[in-house]
C-alpha cells in the first residue's frame, strides 16, 4: 500500500510545487509594514509590566501592592491571589506565569501592574513590596538529582523513579530492545563517555508581546505573537475560568519562535489586568525578560556506551540521559531518549531518561526538543569509535543505517525513510573529500526527528472572480502561507498568484494544533489539498448541472471542468473562473473544507558535514565550510526548505560553540542579553550549503515530510567532531567556547 | 529628566557644574541611551555636547590630530590623515559595536564610559594620546590612561567633560596595532584587548614602545615592563616572548561570564605578541 502510494507520488509531474515564487509576506516585512506582536494598539490602551523575583528560590511570605495601587495612573495590580484555582492541566502554566507560594527561578513573575504609561508602570513596580524567605537553590542537573539537593516541589516524583534520588527527579523513561551486555561482549571496542550541554535559548528576534481586551460582558479579545493562537485561547480560557468561545485570539506576524512560542507567559496576566482595569492592556517583554523568564531548552548530562566490531558494526548502544527542564516537570528527555539511536538499525539498544526540575525558567520547546543533545552524545561516540578503528565515519553509518523495515530504537518499525540516502549523498558530496589545512578538522553527524500531524482545519473559498482564499489556523513561521497557496494552486490547476492564504483567528476555524513538530507543511498542506479537492468536486457538480449531465461524467483537468469523455457529451471546458462567476445561479458560493487529525507524518533524517579551524593559542573556532544533506520528502518551496536547513544548522552551531545560560553562585542569570548570550552573527558563518533529498513520505498526497526541526539535530555533534579533529582532543562539554577549547588543548599537549 | 544641548563649552560646563542630581554627558549616546532605556540610570540632567563648535571636527595640530568629542568612529575611519598616522587607533575604534553604532560612537565616549574592556582605550594609551578636559577651572590636558579609575569611574571632577582627544605626531619609523579577543567575529566585547605602538631607529632597533592591555584589570593598563622588553631589541622572537610573558604577568583579571582568569592571562600574552608583529611591520613600512 505504502509502496503504491509512493510510486504514484514519484510519478506525479508538479507544475507549482517545487518552484520558487516570491513570498507573500516579503514586501511587508522588508518595508516594516508587517504587524508584529508589539504593533497592536487599541483605544485607551494601558501598559502592563511584570515584577519579577530577584531570587532563584524563595517563599513568597507577603506581597503588599497597596502603594502601587494608590499611585496616580495605575489602573490595576495583579498577583496570584487574583486568579481562580486552576484546572490541573494548566496549574503549572499558571504558576509559571504568576508565582504562587514560591518564586522558583530568577525572573519568575510575582506581580503585575497596568498603568497609563510605561514610566508610571515602572514606578509602580518599585512600590510593590514583596517579602521573600530566600531558600537554597540548585540550577545544575546533576546536583539537582542528588539526595539532599534543595527540592522545588514536594511529592511530584512519580512511581517510575527508583530510590536514591532527590525529589527533583520527576520521572524516568526507558526505551530499547535486545541485551546490552551481550551486545557489548561481541564488540571489538567499547567507548564510554560522559557529555554535558548548556541550556540555550531559541533566540527569536521578536520578544513576547500581546494586547488583551476584556469587556464587562465577559467577552475578550487577545492579539499576540504565538506559534499557536488556539493553544493560547484554550490555555487562557482555562486559567481565567472562561468559556473558550468567549475568547477570540488573533495571531500577529511572528518574528521567530523555534518552539519558544508554543506556550503562554504574558497572555493570562494581560487578560487579568484588562479584566480588573476595564481597559485594553498591552504587554511587551524586554530582551532581558525574554532570556530570564521565557522558555529556554534543557541543560543536560548524558552518559553513552557503544560497542563496535572492527569492521564497523554497532553491537550495542546504551545511554543515560538527564535533562533539567527548569522549575516544572516536562523536560524533553523522553524525545531525547527516543531519538538518540533512531538513525541506526541496532540489535541491542537502550536509553534511560530522567526528567529533572531545577531553579531555572520552565523550558519550552526548542526545535526538535531534546534530540540535539542526545545526538551530540551518541554521534560523538560513534565518531570516536570509527576513527579509533581506522574506519570512515560515513561508512560506519552506512553499515548501521536504519532502513525500511528496521525496528527503530524507540519501538515502531520504519516505512520508507531517508537515513541511508543522506549518508550516501554525504559520502558522494565533494565536501567529504576536499583537502584540509593545518589546525583544521572535519566532522560529520546524523540527526533524526519524528515530525508530527495533529488537529488541523482549512477552509478554501472560491471567489467570484476566480481567485481563491485559503484560511488556515497556524501562524506562518516558516513560509506556510506560500506553501499552502502553492499546494492549493497545484491541486486546483491555477497559477500561484491567484491564491492568497491567511491565518484566521480562533473564531473562524475549528481547533488547530500549534505550529510545531514540523507539522504545518505536512498537516495543513494535506488539509489544503483535501479542501481543494472538495471544492473541485463542487465545481464539477456545478458544471454538470449547467451541462445537464451526471456529476460523475465531469472531470477536473488543468484548472477546468471537462466532460469525462465523448460519451459524456460535447461541451467546452469551464474554467474555475467561469464556474465561480455563475456560482450564485448554480447553488451559491463555492468552498472546500477539511477538518482532520492528520496522521502519517513521515520521520526525517539529515547528515551534516562541517570543517572547522581551531586557533590552538586562543581556542577560537572558525567554521570554514558547512553542508546540510536532508530528506524533505517533497520540497514544496525549495527556498524555504533550504532556509530551514540553514537556520537549523546555524542555531546548532551557536549551541555548539558559544550559546549558554550562565548562572552565578546566587542562582541569578549572568547573561540576560544578546551581548553575552552569544548567537552567531553573519560574519561568523560561511554560506551553509544544502542538498535536498526527496524520498516521498507515503503519508502525504505529494510526499511531503516536515523539515523544520531535523536540521538542528546533527550540528552539535558535527561541530564537536570537527573541533575535536582540529584540536586533537575530544571535546565533550558544550558550548565549546574558547576558554574550554584552549584549556583542553593545553591539557592534551602538556 | 532635563535634556540640554548647549552651543558653547562654557554653557555646558555651567550646566554640569550646577546640576543638583546626577548629570550625564551625551556624545554619541551608544552607552548612555542603552543604560537610560534599560532603567539602569535615571539621570536628572543630560547635556548633549554635539552642538558645541569643534566637537565634530578633526583638526591637524603640531603634526598630530585633535579629534572632537563628538566625532563618530565612522568619520574617524574615513579620515586619511588619522588613519595614516595611527592605524591601530582607527582600527580599534572601528571594532566598537556595529556599522550603525559606528555612526554615533565616539573615542571620548568610549574613554569616559570607563569600561575596562573599551576597545579604543588601549590603542589610545599605546599611542600616547591625551584628553583635553573642559571644566569650571578652564581646560587641562591629561594622559588618556589617567582618565578611567575603575569600572564606570573616571578622574573627571564635577562640571568637567572631555572635549577632545589628541593623538600626537608619530615619530619616523613608528607603527601601532590593536587586537582584541572575542568569541565571535564582531558585535562583541573584548575578553582581552591589547594595543602596541613602537618606534624603530634606522637600523631596525626598537627605540620606543608603549604596550597597553584592556579587560584584564579594573582599568586599562599601561604595561611598562612589556614595553621595556621591546626597547633595545630588533623585536625578534626572544623579545616577543619576553613581551608576551610581561603582559601575562601584568594581568589581574576576574573570572566571569566572558572568560576565566587563566584564559585571559594566557591570551593577553598571545595577543601582545601578535599585535607587536603587526606594529613592527607597520613601523618598517
Amino acid at each position: 500500500m505504502a509502496l503504491d502510494k509512493q510510486a504514484e507520488t514519484a510519478k506525479r509531474q508538479f507544475k507549482v510545487v517545487g518552484t520558487r515564487p516570491n513570498r507573500p509576506d516579503g514586501i511587508d516585512k522588508v518595508t516594516g509594514r508587517a504587524r508584529f506582536g508589539a504593533d497592536a494598539v487599541a483605544p485607551g490602551m494601558l501598559t502592563g509590566r511584570v515584577l519579577r523575583s530577584p531570587h532563584a528560590h524563595a517563599r513568597i511570605v507577603k506581597i503588599d501592592a497597596s502603594r502601587a495601587a494608590a499611585l496616580s495612573g495605575v489602573k490595576a495590580v495583579v498577583t496570584r491571589a487574583d486568579f481562580p484555582e486552576p484546572p490541573a492541566h494548566v496549574a503549572d502554566v499558571l504558576d509559571n506565569c504568576m508565582a504562587g507560594a514560591k518564586a522558583l527561578y530568577d525572573g519568575h513573575a510575582v506581580a503585575a501592574v497596568a498603568a497609563v504609561s510605561p514610566a508610571v508602570a515602572r514606578r509602580a513596580l518599585k512600590l510593590i513590596e514583596v517579602e521573600y524567605e530566600v531558600l537554597a537553590h540548585v540550577t545544575d542537573v546533576d546536583e539537582a538529582m542528588q539526595p539532599g539537593a534543595p527540592v522545588l516541589h514536594e511529592g511530584r516524583t512519580d512511581e517510575t523513579v527508583p530510590e536514591g534520588f532527590s525529589g527533583n527527579v520527576i520521572s524516568r523513561c526507558e526505551f530499547g530492545h535486545g541485551d546490552i551486555e551481550a551486545g557489548l561482549a561481541k564488540a571489538d571496542r567499547v567507548v564510554e563517555r560522559s557529555f554535558r550541554t548548556a541550556a540555550t535559548h531559541q533566540g527569536y528576534i521578536e520578544p513576547h508581546a500581546c494586547l488583551a481586551q476584556m469587556g464587562p460582558d465577559g467577552q475578550a479579545d487577545l492579539w499576540c505573537c504565538t506559534q499557536g493562537h488556539y493553544m493560547v485561547r484554550n490555555t487562557c480560557a482555562a486559567i481565567l475560568g472562561m468559556e473558550v468561545g468567549q475568547l477570540r485570539v488573533t495571531a500577529s506576524e511572528i518574528g521567530g519562535g523555534f518552539g519558544g512560542k508554543t506556550t503562554v507567559f504574558l497572555e493570562p496576566v494581560a487578560l487579568m489586568l484588562s479584566k480588573k482595569a476595564g481597559r485594553p492592556v498591552k504587554m511587551v517583554m524586554s530582551r532581558e525578560e525574554v532570556l530570564r523568564a521565557s522558555g529556554p531548552t534543557a541543560s543536560t548530562s548524558i552518559d553513552v556506551r557503544i560497542g563496535m566490531t572492527k569492521d564497523g558494526r554497532i553491537t550495542a548502544g546504551d545511554a543515560v540521559l538527564r535533562y533539567q527542564g527548569g522549575a516544572y516537570p516536562g523536560s524533553p528527555v523522553g524525545m531525547g531518549s527516543m531519538s538518540a539511536f533512531a538513525p541506526y538499525d541496532l540489535e541491542n539498544v537502550r536509553t534511560v531518561g530522567f526528567d529533572v526540575v531545577s531553579n531555572r525558567p520552565k523550558q519550552a520547546a526548542y526545535r526538535a526538543p531534546g534530540a540535539p543533545m542526545a545526538a551530540f552524545a551518541v554521534e560523538s561516540v560513534i565518531d570516536e569509535l570509527a576513527k579509533s578503528l581506522g574506519l570512515d565515519p560515513l561508512d560506519v553509518r552506512i553499515r548501521n543505517a536504519a532502513v525500511e523495515g528496521t525496528k527503530s530504537s524507540y519501538g515502531p518499525t520504519y516505512p520508507a525513510i531517508g537515513a541511508k540516502a543522506t549518508f550516501e549523498a554525504a559520502k558522494a558530496h565533494p565536501h567529504w573529500s576536499a583537502p584540509l589545512g593545518e589546525n583544521q578538522g572535519r566532522g560529520v553527524a546524523c540527526g533524526f526527528w519524528f515530525n508530527f500531524g495533529g488537529d488541523t482545519c482549512v477552509t478554501l473559498n472560491v471567489n467570484l472572480d476566480g481567485t481563491v482564499s485559503v484560511s488556515e489556523g497556524n501562524p506562518d513561521i516558516g513560509g506556510s502561507r506560500a506553501s499552502m497557496s502553492m499546494m492549493a494552486a497545484e491541486e486546483l490547476g491555477i497559477p500561484y498568484e491567484q491564491v492568497r492564504t491567511i491565518i484566521a483567528d480562533t473564531g473562524s476555524l475549528g481547533q488547530n494544533e500549534v505550529t510545531d513538530g514540523s507539522r504545518v507543511t505536512f498537516a495543513v498542506g494535506l488539509a489544503t489539498i483535501e479542501a481543494a479537492r472538495q471544492a473541485i468536486r463542487v465545481m464539477c457538480a456545478r458544471a454538470a448541472k449547467i451541462w445537464g449531465i451526471d456529476e460523475d461524467a465531469v472531470v477536473w483537468e488543468d484548472g477546468a471542468a471537462k466532460p469525462a469523455g465523448p460519451n459524456a457529451g460535447q461541451f467546452p471546458p469551464m474554467s474555475l473562473a467561469e464556474i465561480a462567476a455563475v456560482a450564485s445561479n448554480t447553488g451559491g458560493p463555492i468552498a472546500g473544507h477539511c477538518e482532520v487529525n492528520a496522521e502519517g507524518a513521515g520521520v526525517s533524517f539529515a547528515t551534516h558535514i562541517v570543517d572547522t579551524e581551531v586557533d590552538p593559542e586562543t581556542g577560537a573556532v572558525k567554521i570554514l565550510r558547512y553542508t546540510v544533506i536532508q530528506d524533505a520528502g517533497k520540497a514544496v518551496h525549495p527556498d524555504y526548505v533550504e532556509g530551514q536547513f540553514q537556520g537549523g544548522a546555524v542555531q546548532g552551531i551557536g549551541w555548539a560553540l558559544n550559546e549558554e545560560y550562565i548562572y552565578g553562585e546566587d542562582g541569578r542569570l549572568q547573561n540576560p542579553g544578546f551581548l553575552d548570550y552569544r548567537v552567531p552573527v553573519a560574519s561568523d558563518l560561511p554560506m551553509i550549503d544544502t542538498v535536498i533529498l526527496e524520498i516521498p513520505n507515503p503519508g502525504h498526497p505529494y510526499g511531503v515530510r516536515g523539515v523544520g526541526e531535523t536540521s538542528i539535530v546533527p550540528p552539535l555533534a558535527a561541530v564537536a567532531n570537527a573541533v575535536s579533529a582540529a584540536a586533537g582532543v575530544r571535546l565533550t562539554d558544550l558550548p565549546m567556547s574558547p576558554p574550554k577549547v584552549q584549556a583542553a588543548i593545553q591539557a592534551a599537549r602538556g | 529628566m532635563r535634556y540640554e544641548a548647549p552651543q558653547s563649552v562654557d554653557t555646558a560646563v555651567a550646566l554640569l557644574a550646577e546640576a543638583a542630581g546626577s548629570a550625564h554627558v551625551l556624545a554619541g549616546g551608544t552607552d548612555l541611551l542603552v543604560r537610560l532605556r534599560s532603567g539602569h540610570i535615571e539621570p536628572e540632567l543630560v547635556v548633549d555636547i554635539k552642538r558645541i563648535e569643534g566637537m565634530r571636527a578633526i583638526v591637524e595640530e603640531d603634526g598630530g590630530w585633535r579629534i572632537g568629542a563628538g566625532v563618530p568612529s565612522a568619520e574617524l575611519g574615513e579620515h586619511a590623515g588619522v588613519r595614516g598616522a595611527w592605524p591601530g587607533v582607527v582600527e580599534a575604534a572601528g571594532l566598537i559595536g556595529s556599522t550603525q553604532i559606528q555612526g554615533r560612537a565616539t573615542l571620548a565616549g568610549n574613554l569616559c564610559n570607563a569600561s575596562p574592556a573599551a576597545d579604543s582605550v588601549p590603542a589610545m594609551v599605546a599611542a600616547g594620546a591625551t584628553a583635553r578636559i573642559a571644566g569650571p577651572g578652564g581646560t587641562r590636558d591629561v594622559a588618556v590612561e589617567d582618565i578611567p579609575t575603575g569600572p564606570g569611574r573616571t578622574s573627571l571632577r564635577p562640571g568637567e567633560f572631555v572635549a577632545s582627544i589628541y593623538l600626537p605626531a608619530p615619530a619616523p619609523r613608528s607603527g601601532d596595532a590593536y587586537l582584541r579577543f572575542i568569541p565571535r567575529t564582531e558585535m562583541d566585547i573584548a575578553v582581552v584587548g591589547c594595543g602596541v605602538a613602537l618606534t624603530l631607529d634606522e637600523g631596525g632597533t626598537c627605540i620606543a614602545a608603549r604596550v597597553s592591555l584592556g579587560a584584564v584589570a579594573a582599568k586599562v593598563l599601561l604595561v611598562g615592563k612589556a614595553a621595556a622588553a621591546l626597547v633595545g631589541t630588533a623585536v625578534d622572537d626572544t623579545a616577543l616572548a619576553a613581551l608576551s610573558a610581561a603582559c601575562s604577568e601584568a594581568c589581574s583579571p576576574i573570572d566571569d561570564k566572558r572568560g576565566t582568569v587563566a584564559f585571559r592571562t594566557h591570551v593577553a600574552g598571545v595577543l601582545a605578541e601578535r599585535a607587536a608583529r603587526i606594529a613592527l611591520s607597520r613601523a618598517k613600512g
